[in-house]
């Protein structure tokens, strides 16, 4: 039997496109340090450390050898684990079963990108395949705006629906002080941003950032006794993975591992209504198009009804279920933190530590993660 | 030189431009497929022995049944294309180490009696010009070395 276990502290580094004021180690230094510090901890209450990027990215292989020193992993269990973007996710249910267990009591896990140091579409070319896909394929922006293609055809999703995720995300990343984005935009500035590959235009797409964040992962007995924040409990979560290739996937078109990973996760939870369960989600959207086709694989609409849910208001900040109040991965993205922030926004949003962008009264929140081929790691978080 | 940041120090990068080849086995499967591209201007798929559903790329295994594909079934030249992108922003391909010419078209097309996609460049590079459900049709190079590459890219059938 899993015991319970919540995460109980979190901590994040400041995100831009080039922190050149600190190399890679200094970088996850930052956010392990804000962690234990929120935690009230030091290396020495920790019993495990599990650590994940995408390691090509930079090109510096084996992350959890060359930063020990400044992730307190000396002389610990440690795990460096990598699943593409949803690496941060990874993590962070790594350290779920490391305390649901039973062995661990009380591990700290991170993720963290510092893409400035690298090319990242290079990099994600390089991790497709090398007979079949890397002549022609062109990042994550040239595989999402294949996806948007065929997802706008089936249900006559408009460009300017799209555009109004990137109006909303980037209006909520104003709220949050650690946001790599923080400037607001209009449809209007969607629509006529640059054309990147047809019809993902600059402003639908996330940035490239350097960062890195960091969870602490409890058992019920430090949450209750050493946790001086509000304990974010591990409800259920579900991860899925797919088939190799782009051309095997439906894309975004009713996401089946996202759709499954929920279906799994819901009837853990109890979930039944996630539009009136849910008080906040954090998606891992990077792109407009993405978000408003996940509102449907996670069942907050119809299929084909994401444009017509984000017409209506109701994933605002002012809705019926405030999606991305951190503003998104189109406002910050250090992939292999990407995937973590979703998690740790979510606890910081039931622990009620969330600031300018917090949810009133938020009791259970979602969380979710993208990569690999269109793989999924779904989070439900509840308060006491 | 490095730029002087609010620390005050001087903030300094170290390059690292390395030349690290990869050669990739084909495998049996692989080097069918190819040999058959090269030789032939013709696709095969692989058919799963239990659903009989025929791969593109070609493959061993069938993830969903998790049973060997056991046969080989020709498909194309002809499909229709299930979804496109015009690529616009530069980049690294880190095939060639140098950046890649854009803008160009690329998308999914379905070939004739295959049940999964490819991935390829397509003739037109003006997303207009381009609809989803398209018939479309392989274009070869005149020389073909036994690679992806052999199919110069996919054109609209007229």
């Amino acid at each position: 039997m899993a015991r319970k276990a919540a995460i109980i502290a979190a901590g994040q580094t400041y995100h831009k496109s080039k922190r050149r004021d600190v190399n890679i180690v200094e970088l996850i230094h930052e956010a392990v340090k804000a962690c234990l510090e929120d935690a009230q901890m030091g290396p020495k209450d920790i019993d495990a450390v599990l650590i994940g990027n995408m390691e090509h990215f930079e090109g510096v292989y084996n992350p959890d050898l060359w930063a020990v020193d400044a992730t307190g992993a000396l002389m610990k269990h440690a795990l460096k684990i990598t699943t593409g973007g949803t690496t941060g996710a990874s993590v962070a249910h790594a350290g779920y079963y490391h305390v649901a267990s039973g062995l661990f009591d009380c591990v700290l896990c991170i993720g963290w990108e510092k893409q400035s140091d690298g090319d990242t579409t290079a990099g994600l070319i390089f991790q497709s395949d090398p007979l079949f896909e890397r002549s022609n394929m062109a990042g994550a922006i040239g595989t999402f705006a294949l996806a948007a293609s065929e997802y706008m055809d089936r249900f006559g999703i408009s460009e300017e629906q799209a555009a109004k995720v990137a109006v909303k995300n980037r209006g909520n990343a104003v709220n949050n002080p650690y946001a790599h984005l923080r400037r607001p935009v209009t449809v209007q500035d969607v629509l006529t941003s640059p054309p990147l590959a047809h019809p993902i235009k600059l402003l639908d797409m996330c940035p490239t950032s350097d960062g890195a964040c960091a969870i602490i992962v409890a058992s019920e007995e430090v949450a209750r006794k050493k946790s001086p924040n509000k304990p974010a409990w591990f409800k259920a979560l579900a991860t899925r993975h797919d088939q190799p290739f782009n051309s095997d996937l439906p894309l975004l078109i009713n996401m089946r591992t996202l759709q499954s990973a929920a279906k799994e996760a819901y009837k853990q939870a109890g979930i039944t209504n996630p539009r009136k369960q849910f008080d906040v989600a954090e998606f891992y959207e990077p792109c407009t198009f993405a978000e408003l086709s996940w509102y449907e694989a996670l069942g907050f609409c119809e299929l084909g009804g994401g444009g017509k849910l984000i017409d209506s208001g109701v994933t605002e900040m002012t809705g019926e279920l405030p999606v991305n109040p951190s503003g998104g991965v189109i406002s910050t993205n250090c992939i292999g933190a990407t995937a973590m922030i979703r998690v740790a926004e979510a606890a910081l949003q039931v622990m009620g530590k969330a600031g300018a962008r917090q949810v009133d009264g938020v009791k259970t929140a979602l969380a979710t993660g993208f990569g690999g081929s269109f793989w999924t790691e779904i989070t439900i978080l509840e308060g006491n | 030189m490095g730029e002087q940041e609010k620390t005050g120090v001087e903030l300094l990068d170290i390059s690292s431009p390395a030349n690290f080849p990869y050669d990739y086995s084909c495998g049996k499967i692989g080097s069918f497929f190819f040999k058959a591209l090269r030789d032939q201007q013709k696709f095969y798929g692989r058919k799963c022995s239990e659903c009989g559903k025929v791969y593109i790329p070609p493959r061993p295994v069938c993830g969903p049944c998790y049973a060997p594909t056991n046969e080989w079934v020709e498909v194309g030249p002809q499909g229709v294309l299930e979804c496109f992108t015009v690529v616009h922003f530069s980049f690294l391909d880190p095939m060639t180490g140098k950046k890649r010419p854009v803008p160009y078209g690329y998308g999914l097309i379905k070939l004739d009696r295959a049940d999964s996609r490819i991935q390829h460049f397509l003739s037109e590079s003006d997303a207009s010009r381009l609809k989803v459900g398209m018939r479309m049709e392989a274009v070869f190079n005149e020389e073909r070395e036994g690679k992806l590459s052999d199919i110069k890219w996919f054109k609209p059938v007229e």
